[in-house]
C-alpha cells in the first residue's frame, strides 16, 4: 500500500517561519506513534499562502493546517491521524466572515486562483523527479519531440503567451526570430534573475516545481534549434539553486537532459550561472555579458539577443515563469489556454503579495482580473482595517494605482496606460499611512543604487531625481521641483540605455499624477500629511488635555519636553528628536503631531 | 552597396544599406552630436547624446547603434530630440569640475561645444559633485576623474588597440568611475603610455602633463610630420607654440590611423635638448670639432675605401637602424654587399 502523504511547505517563507523543526518533530511523533509506515512526509515547495506558514496539508482527507508550531505536531498526529480528529485550532479561519476551512479548496486565497504554472507547487517533493513525472511531467516534451519545430513555435504564439518577466513582449515571435537567425550554436537562457523588491515569484516555482523550468527550457531548445541552456539565477536563492541542480541532475540520468534525448535525434545541456547581486543582469542584455564573464552592462539594441546574444550566437531569453508555461500549453492545447485572460494578455500571471495587506503570499490568477479582487478578495484586504491608498504594481520600475482604478482588468497593456506595468508581478499595497513622496523615494534610492553607470541619462538622471525627492520629504523641496522632476523624468524614460533607466522614473510620475496634492502639501506647506516625512513632523502639546502628569517629560530621550507641576507640559521644537515617545506615553492623547 | 532611401529632418537622402543613423547623417552634412562615439572603436551607445527621433519607435534612438531601413523617417534636431540632449548635458555639468577658465581643453572641450550649441549655460541639478584626487603618477599625463564624463573611449582604446586593458569601470550608478585594476595609479599598471587614451578623451580628464600652463589650444599650431622613431612612418601633428613643441595631437590620415606608441606620443623632448648634435662633428687632433657635411661624408667614404682596399670588405661590418624605412635599409645592405664587398650587415631590430 501506498503511504499517505503529509505535505510540509519547504518554501522560503515558510521555512524562515520555522517549517524545518516542524517536521522534524512530525518525524518523530509519526515515529513514536508507529504510524511512520502509514505516512510519508513530504517536504514541498511553496504553498503561497505565506502569510500563514508553516503550512500542512493532510492529503488523505485534504486537511490544511496553518501556523504550525512543532509543539502542535503532537495534537496533529494524536487526535487526527490517530483518532481522525483534524485539530480546529490549526484550521484557517477566514476573519471577516469567522468562517473556518477544512481544505486548502475552501480557504478564499485559493478559490479565485487559477493555478495553471503553480500546479505542482506545494504538493510534489521539489528533489524527487518521480513526482513530477507522476503528476504529467515530460509529457510536453515527448509530445515536442514528436512535432516539428515550427509546429511548436506556431502553438506558441497561438497560445498568445507573452513575456512574463515584464516586457510581455509575444514569446512565439522571440524563439520565431531565434530560430530564424543564423548561427552555429544557439542557446536558451532562463531569466531567473529576479531583482524586484517583494518579488518572488520565480523563486517559488524554482524551489516548487523546478522540472517545470528545465522542461519548458528543453522545449524551447527544439524549437528554436538550441544545444545549450544557461539559468541565469541570483545567489541570493541558495535553496532554488540547489534544487535546480538537484533536478537537472535527476533529468539527466532519466535521459530528459543530454545527447538523443527521449531517443530523438535532440540534445541539450543545461547549466546554472549565479549572478553577483546587480539587479540590472535582470535586463537581458546585461545577464548575457555576466554570463560571458563581463561586467553586467547592458548592450544597445540592435542586435536583438534573438540575433546575438550570448557569445554572439542567436539565443533565446526568456523568464522563469514564462518558461513554466510552456509544458502547460502544450499540455493543455494553445486553443484551450488562449481562452483564458484577455484579448491581448493571455493565460495566468502570479503576483506576489506585500505591503499593508492581509494575506502576503503567492497568487496565481487569470490575466483581466480586477485589483479589487487581488486585494480583498484574495489577499483578504488592507491589515488593521485601515483604508487602501495604492498598490505599487511592477517593481521599482512600475507605478502606483489609486483606488479609482482599483477596477480596471488588469494585463499588459492596461497597466502601462494607468503608468504602472506588469513588471514581474510584485504587488506592494500601502495604505492610508503612507506617504506617496517618501514611497517614490524608496523605490528612486533603489533605482539609483542599481543603476549600471554606462549610460549618462539613468546614471547621473536617477541621482538627481533622488536628491529632489530627499530635499522636498526633509520639507527643503520648491515649487519648480515638481516641474523638474517631471522634464527630468520624462527625458530619463525617452533617453535611457535599458529598461532600468527608461522605467526608473515611473514611481515619480505615476505619484505625480494621481498624488499631485500630497507632494504640494510637502513643498507649499511643510506637512506630510501620512505623517511619515520626519522632518516634517512637529509634535506639541494641546494645553487643554494636558494633566501635567509628567510622564512625557520622563520618557523623551532627548529632554525636549519642560512643564512644571500642574502646568501644561511644553514641547521644545528645537531640541525634539521626533521619535513619537511622548504620544505613545501620554493616558489622555494630549500630545499630537502634524 | 545597396543603397536605400531615408528621410532626415524632411529631406530624402540616399544612405548605405547596413550604416547607421549616425554614419547616413555625417554622410549627408548632418551633424550629430556625439560623446561616447569613436571611429575604430567598438560602439556601446552609452553617452546618449546622439539619440534621435524615429517615427514609429516609442522611444528616441541612438543613432551611433541603430540601423537605418528603408523609408526610415529621422528627426535629429526636434523639440523632443533637443530636449533630451540639453538634460544630458545638464547632467554632465552638474557633476563637473566647471573651473574652465583655466583648463587645458577650454575652446577644445565636447562639452563646451555641445552646450553652446544647445545654449545650456547652466544645470538646475544642484547635489553631490564627484571629486577626485588627479593621479599625477606617471610623468606624461594627469588623470583628472572630476572631469570624466564615463564616455568610456579611453577604456576601449586601452583594450581594443592597445591591447593593454588597464581602465575599466568600477562601482555602479552615480558611484561608478573609470579607474585600473585596485584603483591603482596609472605608473603601478600595466600602462604603457601609449597615450592614446589622452587623445581619445572629449574633455579634460586626461592631459598630456607638457601642455599644463604651456598655451591655449587656440595658440597652438598644429604641424604635420612623420614619427622619426621608426619606420612605421606613423603621421602625427607636433602642437607648437612660439617654435617650440609642447605636445602631440593625433592625425587620422595616415597608415597610423592616428595610433601612437609612447615614443611617436610623448618621446619628442630631445628636439629641444640642448645636448642635441645638430651637425657634424669629426675628431681632429683628439677633438671633436664641427666640419660641413660634404667634408664629413668626404671623409666617411675615404676611410672606408682606403680599409677596403687595404684589408679587405671582410674587415668592415655595417649595422642598420630601425629607425629607417625598409627602402633604406634595403639599400644599405646592398651598399654594404656591392661596394664595401661583405655580408657584415645586420639591424638592430629594435627601438
Amino acid at each position: 500500500m501506498m503511504p499517505n502523504r503529509i505535505l510540509i511547505c519547504g518554501g522560503t517563507g515558510c521555512i524562515s517561519s520555522h517549517s524545518r523543526p516542524v517536521m522534524d518533530r512530525l518525524e518523530k511523533e509519526l515515529q513514536q506513534a508507529n504510524l511512520d509506515q502509514e505516512y510519508q512526509i513530504i517536504f514541498t515547495g511553496c504553498q503561497g499562502f505565506c502569510e500563514q506558514g508553516p503550512i500542512i496539508i493532510v492529503e488523505k482527507d485534504s486537511t490544511f493546517y496553518c501556523r504550525v508550531d512543532p509543539d502542535q505536531v503532537p495534537a496533529i498526529v494524536q487526535d487526527h491521524l490517530k483518532a481522525g480528529r483534524p485539530v480546529e485550532e490549526l484550521l484557517y479561519t477566514n476573519p471577516d466572515t469567522g468562517i473556518t476551512a477544512r481544505t486548502r479548496d475552501e480557504v478564499v486565497f485559493f478559490q479565485k486562483q487559477k493555478r495553471l504554472v503553480l500546479h505542482n507547487c506545494g504538493l510534489i517533493d521539489p528533489e524527487n523527479i518521480d513526482e513530477y513525472i507522476a503528476r504529467g511531467g515530460y509529457k510536453a516534451l515527448e509530445k515536442a519531440l514528436a512535432a516539428d519545430p515550427l509546429q511548436i513555435i506556431e502553438m506558441i504564439k497561438k497560445s498568445g503567451l507573452r513575456g512574463r518577466g515584464g516586457g510581455g513582449f509575444p514569446a512565439g515571435i522571440k524563439w520565431e526570430t531565434a530560430r530564424n537567425a543564423a548561427g552555429k550554436h544557439k542557446y536558451v537562457v532562463c531569466n531567473a534573475d529576479e531583482g524586484d523588491p517583494g518579488a518572488f515569484m520565480d523563486r517559488s516555482i524554482m524551489e516548487g516545481d523546478p522540472h517545470a523550468v528545465l522542461e519548458g527550457m528543453l522545449i524551447a531548445g527544439f524549437a528554436i534549434g538550441a544545444q545549450e541552456g544557461y539559468i541565469y539565477i541570483r545567489a541570493e536563492y541558495p535553496l532554488a539553486v540547489r534544487r535546480l541542480l538537484a533536478a537537472i541532475r535527476q533529468a539527466e540520468e532519466k535521459g530528459f537532459i543530454g545527447d538523443k534525448i527521449l531517443g530523438s535525434g535532440f540534445g541539450f545541456r543545461i547549466r546554472v550561472k549565479q549572478g553577483a547581486g546587480a539587479f540590472v543582469c535582470g535586463e537581458e542584455t546585461a545577464l548575457i555579458e555576466s554570463i560571458q564573464g563581463n561586467r553586467g552592462m547592458p548592450r544597445p539594441r540592435p542586435p536583438f539577443p534573438a540575433i546575438k546574444g550570448v557569445w554572439d550566437m542567436p539565443t533565446n531569453v526568456n523568464n522563469v515563469e514564462t518558461l513554466a508555461n510552456i509544458p502547460v500549453i502544450l499540455g493543455m492545447g494553445a486553443g484551450e489556454y488562449a481562452k483564458i485572460g484577455t484579448q491581448q494578455s493571455k493565460g495566468t500571471k502570479i503576483f506576489a503579495l506585500t505591503g499593508k495587506i492581509n494575506n502576503t503570499g503567492l497568487a496565481e490568477v487569470p490575466m483581466g482580473i480586477t485589483l479589487r479582487e487581488i486585494i480583498y478578495d484574495i489577499g483578504g484586504g488592507i491589515k488593521d482595517g485601515k483604508k487602501f491608498k495604492a498598490v505599487q504594481i511592477g517593481g521599482p520600475s512600475g507605478g502606483c494605482i489609486p483606488a479609482e482604478h482599483l477596477d480596471v482588468a488588469i494585463d499588459y497593456d492596461s497597466l502601462i496606460s494607468l503608468g504602472a506595468m506588469m513588471g514581474s508581478g510584485g504587488l506592494v499595497v500601502m495604505d492610508e499611512e503612507t506617504c506617496m513622496v517618501d514611497v517614490a523615494r524608496f523605490f528612486l534610492t533603489f533605482t539609483r543604487t542599481e543603476s549600471c553607470g554606462k549610460c549618462t541619462p539613468c546614471r547621473e538622471g536617477t541621482k538627481r531625481l533622488l536628491e529632489i525627492l530627499e530635499r522636498i520629504v526633509e520639507g527643503k523641496g520648491e515649487k519648480r521641483d515638481l516641474e523638474t522632476l517631471e522634464r527630468l523624468g520624462r527625458n530619463i524614460i525617452d533617453s535611457s540605455l535599458c529598461g532600468l533607466g527608461q522605467s526608473a522614473p515611473n514611481p515619480i510620475l505615476s505619484t505625480l499624477r494621481y498624488f499631485r496634492s500630497e507632494y504640494e502639501l510637502h513643498i507649499e506647506q511643510k506637512v506630510c500629511p501620512a505623517g511619515v516625512c520626519k522632518a516634517l513632523k512637529h509634535y506639541r502639546v494641546i494645553p487643554e488635555k494636558c494633566k501635567a502628569c509628567g510622564l512625557c517629560k520622563q520618557e523623551c530621550p532627548v529632554g525636549a519636553i519642560t512643564g512644571e507641576k500642574k502646568a501644561p507640559h511644553v514641547i521644545d521644537p528645537a531640541k525634539c528628536a521626533k521619535c513619537g515617545e511622548c504620544v505613545k506615553k501620554c493616558p489622555f492623547e494630549a500630545i499630537v503631531h502634524g | 552597396m545597396e543603397r536605400i532611401t531615408v528621410t532626415i529632418n524632411g529631406n530624402q537622402y540616399q544612405a548605405l544599406k547596413g550604416s547607421t543613423i549616425l554614419k547616413a547623417a555625417e554622410a549627408n552634412n548632418i551633424h550629430i552630436p556625439t560623446m561616447c562615439y569613436e571611429e575604430g572603436l567598438s560602439i556601446p551607445g552609452c553617452c546618449r547624446m546622439c539619440v534621435v527621433e524615429v517615427k514609429g519607435a516609442r522611444k528616441l534612438l541612438a543613432a551611433c547603434t541603430t540601423p537605418v531601413t528603408e523609408g526610415m523617417e529621422i528627426q535629429t534636431e526636434s523639440d523632443r530630440v533637443v530636449e533630451a540632449r540639453k538634460d544630458i548635458l545638464r547632467l554632465y555639468l552638474a557633476s563637473h569640475d566647471l573651473r574652465c577658465l583655466t583648463c587645458e581643453r577650454n575652446g577644445d572641450c565636447r562639452l563646451q561645444d555641445y552646450c553652446y550649441r544647445y545654449k545650456v549655460e547652466d544645470t538646475p541639478y544642484r547635489g553631490e559633485q564627484k571629486k577626485y584626487p588627479v593621479d599625477i603618477s606617471n610623468p606624461f599625463f594627469f588623470r583628472d576623474y572630476s572631469k570624466c564624463i564615463m564616455c568610456g573611449k579611453c577604456v576601449r582604446v586601452c583594450a581594443e588597440i592597445n591591447g593593454a586593458y588597464v581602465y575599466d569601470f568600477m562601482e555602479k550608478g552615480f558611484d561608478s568611475k573609470v579607474t585600473s585594476a585596485f584603483d591603482d595609479p596609472n605608473q603601478e599598471t600595466a600602462c604603457t603610455f601609449c597615450g592614446m587614451c589622452v587623445q581619445v578623451c572629449p574633455v579634460a580628464a586626461l592631459v598630456e602633463k607638457s601642455v599644463m600652463w604651456a598655451g591655449r589650444p587656440w595658440e597652438m599650431q598644429k604641424v604635420k610630420t612623420t614619427c622619426p622613431y621608426c619606420g612605421v612612418g606613423c603621421q602625427l601633428k607636433l602642437k607648437v607654440k612660439d617654435g617650440r613643441i609642447i605636445g602631440v595631437a593625433k592625425d587620422k590620415s595616415g597608415s597610423n590611423l592616428g595610433h601612437l606608441c609612447v615614443k611617436g606620443q610623448f618621446g619628442w623632448e630631445y628636439v629641444h635638448s640642448p645636448d642635441r648634435l645638430t651637425r657634424p662633428l669629426l675628431r681632429k687632433n683628439g677633438k671633436l670639432e664641427p666640419v660641413s657635411w660634404e667634408d664629413a661624408y668626404n671623409h666617411i667614404a675615404r676611410r672606408l675605401s682606403s680599409i677596403r682596399d687595404q684589408y679587405g670588405g671582410q674587415a668592415l661590418a655595417g649595422l642598420s637602424s630601425a629607425k629607417c624605412t625598409n627602402e633604406e635599409n634595403y639599400l644599405f645592405q646592398k651598399f654594404m654587399r656591392t661596394l664595401i664587398h661583405t655580408n657584415n650587415v645586420d639591424h638592430c631590430a629594435r627601438l
